[in-house]
């Protein structure tokens, strides 16, 4: 029986060994050091606010591993002899395989600063780094206060955390706003916002200089680069971002750069080895994306591909429109399409906030044509077979904003705001777009 | 604010404390008034009477003194009975621990109770409820301030001993167990608290307070000062809201209320929501002659008894899911959407639990079902209720078996007392036989479904953790299927809990609720290809 062996039991791993389950009868083994069972990675940070147990966030019953056969090893990859088609562990047992997936993830970028490795610095990224917080800032009496290096999506998730347990925080941001070179200014102001009405203290466009010691070689005090400015601490996270974590790949011969290096069928230059995840770098980018996404939903998408593959069903990865949600702090975030930091040459925006300063949405279109090419949602919920629709037909911004009740996805009882978006649209584009009301036959009419 | 919090935690700890404690207190004298009455109606044994007389009139006891009294006159009775020649069977006092104290003993004790809570009712009112209902509303209130902008903040929720089965959640759990204990079979224990609500009952009805009194108002009061948490918890969002008005509407005018203002008309006790089979007793031959024997409301009430069940159930689940009932509506489910809410992460998800739970819930419903098909035929047949009718038992044993297992102990004791340990909707999940008959309905025949977000999910867990009636939500969400389960009571919460927006309860058209997902929204396979491959 021929035997597939995945590296890494995070979502695109255990989505690979699922759906080739679901396909085959083939011998699966899923080889991870992190922990013995899957478990949801986004939901580590809820782990720590209380509102979930570690057993919550695993997706599967401990028994659907072997009722399903799929082997569970517990141990970490050294390297890889793609000659033999075998594993080295780190305790020096060997491995053999007939397909191998690499799905190994990322690990937290570290840059070089001083005192990176001192204690009570960490990413929160594993399992392990909840260990750690939980050991270094279980409370406000132990930790006085955190600092976190890093303006992006972890970065606020953790300061939402120790926010939960009452740690003062400070968070230090490279860009000028929150997450800017992704977030277009307006919704980046208001997420800045959001976290200063949180008491988080947000320093933006500073740089962390080093990390100081106390004399048992834990986390005193930081400094940042650009005002010198000494703060004390008792936990520094750094949340600057993750990188491919493919240390055990280099020595061998499959071929990588920053991530390892995979075709449209997810297959590096090796026969019979494969790479999803965060951890696969595509040679040449799809349509507008980048060649590394460390998404939970690509992670998934390519765990399905590569499923089809191995099973004797070539499938080239072709991820669908664009779509990624967030929340920060109590602000949900929902986009699909692409919405650029700064705009294009072709497109025009379309920007609508509430006066409550936590809903907004942002239209991006085409300036002649009116396709509609992106939409960020914040504060209200959207239907994302309805954008996945238009996206794919092409539609107008016209034809969205006609619709909008037909996309929003709110609980039932929630105000609604189409009337004042639409009118607002009108006004600054000299349009006559009148709403439509919300219509279950559309919003279930498959295309 | 968070001196205001504890402020009310204090005041609400001493109102409960002074409730329990009353239980101790106070003392009892029978009058040979008060006995006489009593005596005439309950008792046939001359031994009896003469006996207690003697032990019992007139002297200064405890409630557990006079009821242990009463039960050893009552067995030395039985005794002396017994070794007759002839024995005078009307003349033996059937003694039975779920059925005697309540009936038996429980109007002699009520009716002789002495000491200050009698004296003072009004006062001991204030001492209990007023001191409880206000801390409480303080302890909650002060949530308003302390829990931040509105939002999701389920913090330290299994960190804290009372909401992870921690020793408060064990004390909480016993206290409530105890509570039920006594209110269901040893009510004569009860006097003091049942003292306390007097005078609200006699104002409402005109009559001394119950037992059944005294539940009634704790419900209402434990519901409204719940109710506050969930506004204050919840008031970002407005399906919460308004459900949580809408059920304590429903407990207060419908449960309560009304039925009250009733007896003060002399008409029969009526709650115009509660349907069968959760009314189990609907159909019972004591319940059908009240309501015939009561002219035009009476056939109005039994009338609507009917339509409800057959008419008004169905077609609201077709539209709207079973929701409507159990969460807008239903007492039982109020109770749990209000004082159960901080335990809802505790009921178990795993596959086992649905399996005990499909046995159990849809057996009860067979049993309540054919309870009623028995007690019908009886009626109509016009056997008499103790008469034996098949394998020795008669339809009243059936019904009072039924009335202990299932009414008292699964959704009383059970139901509610296991709050802190099973979560909040034991009963709703795996007993209330409504609840099934909706829970087929409403599977198999209606518009309501909880739609996924395409391919949203991030299998984050916090629907499933949130989800009081143990459905596994994320097993549906992550591969995008709509959730139609008979169990689901529509609470709203998976939807409130998701940080992806991803779930949303929606009544929709039937064609495409079930929708099984090959390959999730955002990867685009070929699937009509995929299809061709199976």
């Amino acid at each position: 029986m021929e035997h597939i062996v995945i590296i890494g039991n995070g979502v695109s791993g255990v989505t690979a060994a699922r759906h080739i389950r679901k396909l085959s009868d083939k011998k699966i083994t899923i080889i991870s050091s992190e922990t013995s069972h899957f478990f949801s990675r986004t939901a580590l940070m809820y782990i720590y606010m209380g509102h979930m147990k570690f057993e919550n966030t695993k997706p599967y019953e401990d028994w659907f591993w072997s009722k399903n056969r799929i082997e569970l090893k517990q141990a970490r990859v050294a390297s890889i002899d793609t000659k033999n088609k075998n594993l080295n562990l780190e305790n020096s047992e060997s491995f053999s395989y007939d397909k191998l997936i690499i799905a190994a993830g990322s690990k937290p970028n570290k840059f070089g600063w001083s005192g990176q490795d001192l204690n009570g610095v960490m990413g929160m990224y594993h399992k392990q780094d909840l260990e750690s917080l939980e050991k270094y800032a279980p409370n406000n009496k132990v930790c006085k206060r955190a600092v976190i290096v890093g303006g992006g999506l972890i970065g606020i998730e953790l300061a939402e955390m120790l926010h939960s347990r009452n740690i003062p925080v400070t968070f230090l941001v490279r860009e000028k706003s929150f997450w800017n070179g992704v977030l277009p200014d307006q919704e980046s102001e208001m997420i800045n916002q959001e976290i200063i009405d949180n008491h988080i203290d947000l320093r933006l466009g500073v740089n962390l200089k080093e990390i100081k010691s106390d004399e048992k070689g834990q986390v005193k005090s930081i400094v940042i680069a650009e005002t010198g400015e000494e703060i004390e601490c008792n936990v520094v996270g750094l949340t600057a971002g993750v990188s491919p974590n493919i240390k055990f790949v280099k020595s061998s011969e499959i071929e990588s750069n920053r991530g390892v290096l995979v075709n449209r069928s997810l297959e590096t230059n090796i026969k019979d080895v494969y790479a999803i995840g965060d951890c696969a770098e595509q040679r040449e980018a799809i349509g507008q994306r980048r060649p590394i996404e460390a998404v939970w939903y690509t992670g998934r998408m390519m765990g399905e591909t590569v499923a089809q593959t191995i099973c004797g069903n070539p499938t080239e990865y072709r991820p669908g429109h664009w779509f990624n949600s967030a929340k920060f702090i109590d602000i949900e975030y929902q986009t699909y399409g692409w919405v650029w930091a700064k705009p294009r040459e072709n497109e025009a925006r379309f920007f609508w906030k509430h006066k409550d300063g936590k809903k907004a949405i942002h239209l991006s279109f085409d300036k002649d044509s009116k396709e509609f090419i992106g939409i960020n949602a914040f504060g209200i919920r959207m239907r994302h077979e309805f954008f996945d629709k238009v996206l794919t037909e092409k539609k107008s911004v016209i034809h969205v904003l006609q619709h909008l009740a037909d996309a929003n996805f709110d609980p039932e009882f929630y105000k609604q705001y189409e009337q004042e978006i639409i009118s607002k649209f009108n006004k600054a584009h000299g349009t006559n777009i009148q709403a439509k009301k919300k219509s279950w036959k559309r919003i279930f009419s498959k295309a | 604010m968070k001196v205001i919090k504890n402020i009310g935690l204090v005041l609400s700890l001493i109102g409960f404390a002074i409730f329990t404690a009353s239980m101790f207190i106070g003392t009892n004298n029978v009058s040979e008034e008060t006995f006489n009455n009593w005596a005439s109606q309950k008792v046939k044994s001359e031994f009896f009477i003469e006996k207690a007389k003697q032990d019992i009139v007139g002297k200064e006891l405890t409630a557990y003194q006079l009821s242990s009294k009463i039960i050893d006159i009552a067995k030395q009775s039985n005794e002396f009975q017994k070794s007759k020649d002839e024995i005078a069977w009307e003349k033996i006092i059937h003694i039975k621990w779920n059925k005697t104290y309540k009936d038996f003993v429980y109007p002699l004790v009520r009716a002789s109770a002495t000491g200050w809570v009698v004296q003072n009712q009004g006062f001991f009112f204030f001492l209990t409820f007023g001191l409880a209902i206000l801390g409480g509303l303080l302890f909650f209130g002060a949530d308003y301030q302390l829990l931040g902008p509105p939002g999701i903040k389920n913090n330290g929720i299994f960190q804290h001993s009372a909401t992870n089965r921690g020793i408060l959640g064990m004390v909480a759990f016993v206290f409530f167990v105890g509570f039920y204990m006594l209110l269901y079979f040893f009510p004569n224990y009860l006097i003091n608290p049942i003292l306390s609500v007097n005078g609200v009952s006699k104002s409402l009805s005109g009559n001394e307070s119950s037992q059944w009194f005294l539940y009634g108002f704790m419900y209402c009061a434990v519901m409204t000062v719940f109710a506050v948490r969930m506004f204050i918890k919840y008031r970002h969002n407005n399906y919460q809201i308004v459900r949580t008005l809408v059920v304590l509407f429903f407990q207060i005018a419908f449960a309560f209320l009304i039925p009250e203002i009733l007896v003060a008309f002399n008409k029969p006790w009526f709650d115009f929501k509660n349907a069968w089979p959760l009314n189990y007793s609907f159909f019972f031959d004591w319940n059908i002659n009240s309501l015939i024997e009561n002219g035009n409301m009476g056939i109005f009430m039994l009338v609507w008894g009917i339509i409800l069940t057959l008419v008004i159930i169905p077609v609201m689940v077709y539209f709207y899911g079973k929701r409507w009932y159990c969460s807008w509506v239903c007492g039982c489910g109020g109770l749990a959407e209000t004082l159960g809410d901080p335990y809802r992460q505790l009921s178990s998800k795993s596959l086992f639990s649905w399996k005990v739970e499909r046995w159990l819930i849809h057996g009860v419903l067979v049993f309540a079902t054919l309870m009623t098909a028995l007690t019908l035929y009886t009626y109509f047949a016009e056997i008499e209720s103790w008469k034996e009718v098949a394998f020795g038992l008669s339809a009243y044993d059936i019904q009072s078996s039924y009335g202990f297992l299932i009414g008292s102990i699964f959704s009383g004791v059970i139901g509610t007392g296991f709050y802190p340990i099973l979560g909040n909707r034991v009963w709703c999940r795996f007993g209330c036989p409504l609840a099934a008959y909706m829970g087929l309905v409403q599977r198999f025949k209606s518009r309501f479904r909880i739609t996924t977000n395409g391919g949203q999910c991030i299998s984050c867990g916090n629907c499933s953790t949130y989800c009081e009636q143990g459905i596994d939500v994320r097993s549906y969400a992550q591969k995008g299927e709509n959730i139609v389960r008979s169990s689901c009571v529509g609470c709203g919460v998976c939807s409130a809990v998701c940080p992806r927006g991803v779930l949303k309860l929606e009544n929709g058209p039937e064609k495409g609720r079930i929708n099984p997902t090959q390959v999730l929204l955002g990867n685009d396979v070929d699937l009509l290809e995929l299809m061709n491959e199976k």
